[in-house]
């Protein structure tokens, strides 16, 4: 792929690269692994009968299609562009991560694997895991942070009500990054029998490619639902980012529409200049996980911890495909830090009557410097990736309520 | 030209016995003790060594290595440094082959030409890195043979004989087999199914095989060394190293008497591990 690409939907190429990003960059004892999914995967894409029953369980158990919502009040209040909210909070399980787990779990089954492992940081992609594991009578073995099994405790007990087995990390700052960590010794050890359940749209190729596929719903979705209720295309996308799958489901299907601005927000926690998770704007292109991206590191390489309120963002590292969609300039990355996501955090609840998830509310939080700047005629899709009941207890702790 | 390693593995083949290929973390417990263990190693019995690059995520070993690669982090360790540490070792022993083990991110910041440069300078022979396959072959394998270093694979009980051309392609020196499906310094390894797994590799290769992840002990050794060209002891004595140190995690004058007290009962397990002669 060159640098001016007639095409940014295009990617990644055969290697699984999006220009220098992207790759295979994983120990041996995965490689063929890895390699028999992504065959596995080639060869669902052209059976019509997997899409069939994926369609299905969308419509029926996940309730898709997820509205696309006109936000009367946040357009008033903002008093520019017209603001619409993509309400993947409404799925089953309560965010986008169901779409890429639905998907994944599919594939398991035709590849015969009973038991899936997953990573989880907010907890979102592992209750995601452990609910269609359940749905399909699968093993589920879920790592998490022991400080995300701290914070984000209601979505652990989902996780054991729904029959997973919850394994807490202690190692590294024991949040995301040690988890997947984990989750990849356990898969280098139980490899013969096991998937590996990617919850973002990183490490090695075909896992951003792919999940990205199966994110790429919310972006169809919010193309006809627009069509139909504006008659055009959206003028601007907006999403949180922490491995960025909700982010690249949404903007992968308008890549190629050039008058659509596309934007994506980092955490930037307590600021760029202290402790944040902001891969693009404070980090630099590196090999992590089964893939090279922008990381947070050190002058020697050595992987940093990231820090947002969000446990969902807190990642040190981003998607690949994102990396490439920056450095291109196709995608915008804009920051939040853990006190806009707080105030935006309110500010839908007391004027939608809907609580955001903490990760959703930093895409929720730039809408406030991007829509009074557009005319009244600019659409603007806000992703709402996830509802706010996981973060209820989290918030009403800062803010000094006992519940 | 014969490289250090290939001489070596040469050399232990005429005495009718396998190498002993010992790891030890670069750095652990801190700069100065991590040197002593080195310069101890060849005395000690140990015909190869491996020196591990700490990484902050070591996603392929298991806690006893992790936990090497922290304190040596925590104790200020570097790439540089344990660059220093293979120039340092050097001055004093010119045979002993030296293979660097790590993950690649430390080596890309770096700068692989000039990582390549500073590593041949420092005179390392060969380099194993867990995170690049075959695959990946450009970022660091093809480079490094061109400068001159070996770059040695690993092989995998996954690593069908579909797959293990590609593997042995770029591979020189020798070839890593890794006895589970694992990380490092989990389960004893099955040693009929390693043996097996060894002739299956030398129907595909003239390199000596080196068999590592679960030795322990000098019975483990003796027992690999039967079939396999070398045998390679890691957790083991990073964990001996572990159990040497002070509340502070620092080195105490045991701290290199116990790595050698090991690598010596190692080394005549290895030595026990062919009873006739090769050839
Ligand atoms: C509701 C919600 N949104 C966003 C994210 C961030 O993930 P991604 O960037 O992959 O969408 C998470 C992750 O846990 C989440 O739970």
């Amino acid at each position: 792929m060159n640098d001016r690409p007639n095409s940014f939907r295009s990617g990644p190429d055969d290697s699984g690269h999006f220009g220098i990003y992207g790759g295979r960059f994983v120990a041996e004892t995965l490689m063929p692994n890895i390699l028999a999914l992504e065959e596995a995967y080639e060869e669902a894409k052209k059976d019509p009968s997997y899409f069939k029953e994926m369609d299905g369980h969308l419509k029926h158990y996940v309730g898709r299609p997820s509205p696309l919502y006109f936000a009367e009040r946040l357009t008033e209040h903002f008093g520019g562009a017209k603001i619409y909210l993509k309400r993947e909070e409404l799925n089953h399980t309560g965010s986008h991560k169901v779409n890429n787990v639905l998907g994944q779990i599919m594939l398991a089954r035709r590849m015969k694997k009973p038991r899936i492992i997953a990573e989880t940081g907010a907890g979102q992609h592992g209750v995601a895991t452990a609910t269609l594991c359940a749905r399909f009578g699968l093993e589920c073995v879920v790592y998490m942070g022991a400080v995300d099994v701290a914070r984000q405790a209601p979505n652990v007990f989902r996780m054991k009500m729904l029959g997973a087995t919850v394994v807490p990390v202690q190692s590294g700052a024991k949040t995301l990054k040690d988890a997947m960590n984990e989750a990849l010794r356990d898969w280098v050890t139980n490899v013969h029998n096991t998937f590996y359940c990617i919850g973002t749209v990183a490490g090695p190729h075909p896992y951003p490619a792919m999940v990205r596929d199966f994110q790429s719903i919310i972006g169809r979705e919010t193309r006809e639902q627009m069509q139909e209720l504006e008659g055009r295309l959206p003028d601007s996308l907006i999403a949180c980012v922490g491995g960025g799958s909700n982010a690249m489901g949404l903007f992968h299907p308008f890549l190629d529409d050039p008058s659509v601005e596309i934007y994506g927000v980092e955490a930037a926690g307590h600021g760029l200049d202290k402790l944040h998770a902001a891969s693009i704007n404070g980090g630099r292109p590196g090999v992590l996980h089964g893939n090279r991206t922008y990381l947070l590191m050190n002058q020697d390489g050595q992987i940093e911890e990231g820090h947002s309120i969000s446990a969902g963002l807190d990642y040190p590292g981003i998607g690949p495909e994102h990396s490439w969609l920056a450095d291109t300039g196709r995608a915008k990355y804009l920051t939040c830090t853990d006190e806009e996501a707080l105030e935006a955090f309110g500010t839908l609840s007391k004027l939608e009557g809907i609580i955001p998830a903490l990760e959703s509310a930093h895409a929720l939080a730039k809408v406030k410097e991007l829509a009074p700047k557009k005319p009244k005629d600019h659409l603007m899709v806000v992703n709402l990736s996830g509802r706010g009941d996981k973060d209820v207890p989290q918030v009403a702790e800062i803010m000094g309520t006992s519940l | 030209m014969s490289t250090r390693i290939e001489t070596r593995f040469a050399a232990v083949k005429a005495e009718g016995r396998a190498a002993l290929v010992t790891f030890v973390m670069g750095g652990d417990p801190g700069y100065e003790s991590s040197l002593e263990i080195l310069k101890a190693l060849p005395e000690a019995g140990a015909d190869l060594i491996e020196l591990g690059m700490p990484f902050s995520d070591p996603m392929a070993d298991g806690p006893p290595i992790q936990a090497a690669g922290l304190r040596a982090l925590k104790a200020g360790q570097t790439l540089k440094k344990t660059l220093g540490l293979v120039a340092e070792f050097r001055k004093t022993d010119k045979d002993t082959p030296l293979v660097l083990m790590g993950y690649y991110n430390p080596i890309y910041i770096y700068g692989v030409d000039a990582f390549l440069k500073d590593a041949n300078a420092a005179g390392v022979d060969g380099l194993i890195v867990v995170d690049l396959p075959p695959e990946e072959d450009a970022e660091l394998c093809l480079p490094a043979i061109k400068a001159g270093l070996n770059f040695i694979r690993l092989a995998t009980p996954t690593t069908d004989d579909k797959r293990l051309p590609a593997v042995l392609e770029n591979t020189s020196g020798f070839v890593y087999y890794v006895s589970v499906t694992g990380i490092t310094g989990a389960a004893t390894p099955d040693f009929n199914a390693v043996s097996q797994a060894v002739a299956r590799i030398k129907r595909h290769t003239t390199l000596p095989v080196a068999v590592g992840f679960g030795v322990k002990t000098a019975d483990h050794a003796r027992a690999v060394a039967e079939g396999a060209d070398g045998v390679v002891v890691g957790s083991a004595l990073v964990e001996t190293v572990r159990l040497s140190l002070d509340k502070e995690a620092r080195a105490t004058e045991k701290t290199v008497s116990s790595v050698t007290k090991l690598v010596r009962e190692l080394a005549a397990g290895v030595r026990s591990g062919r009873p006739v002669a090769a050839e």
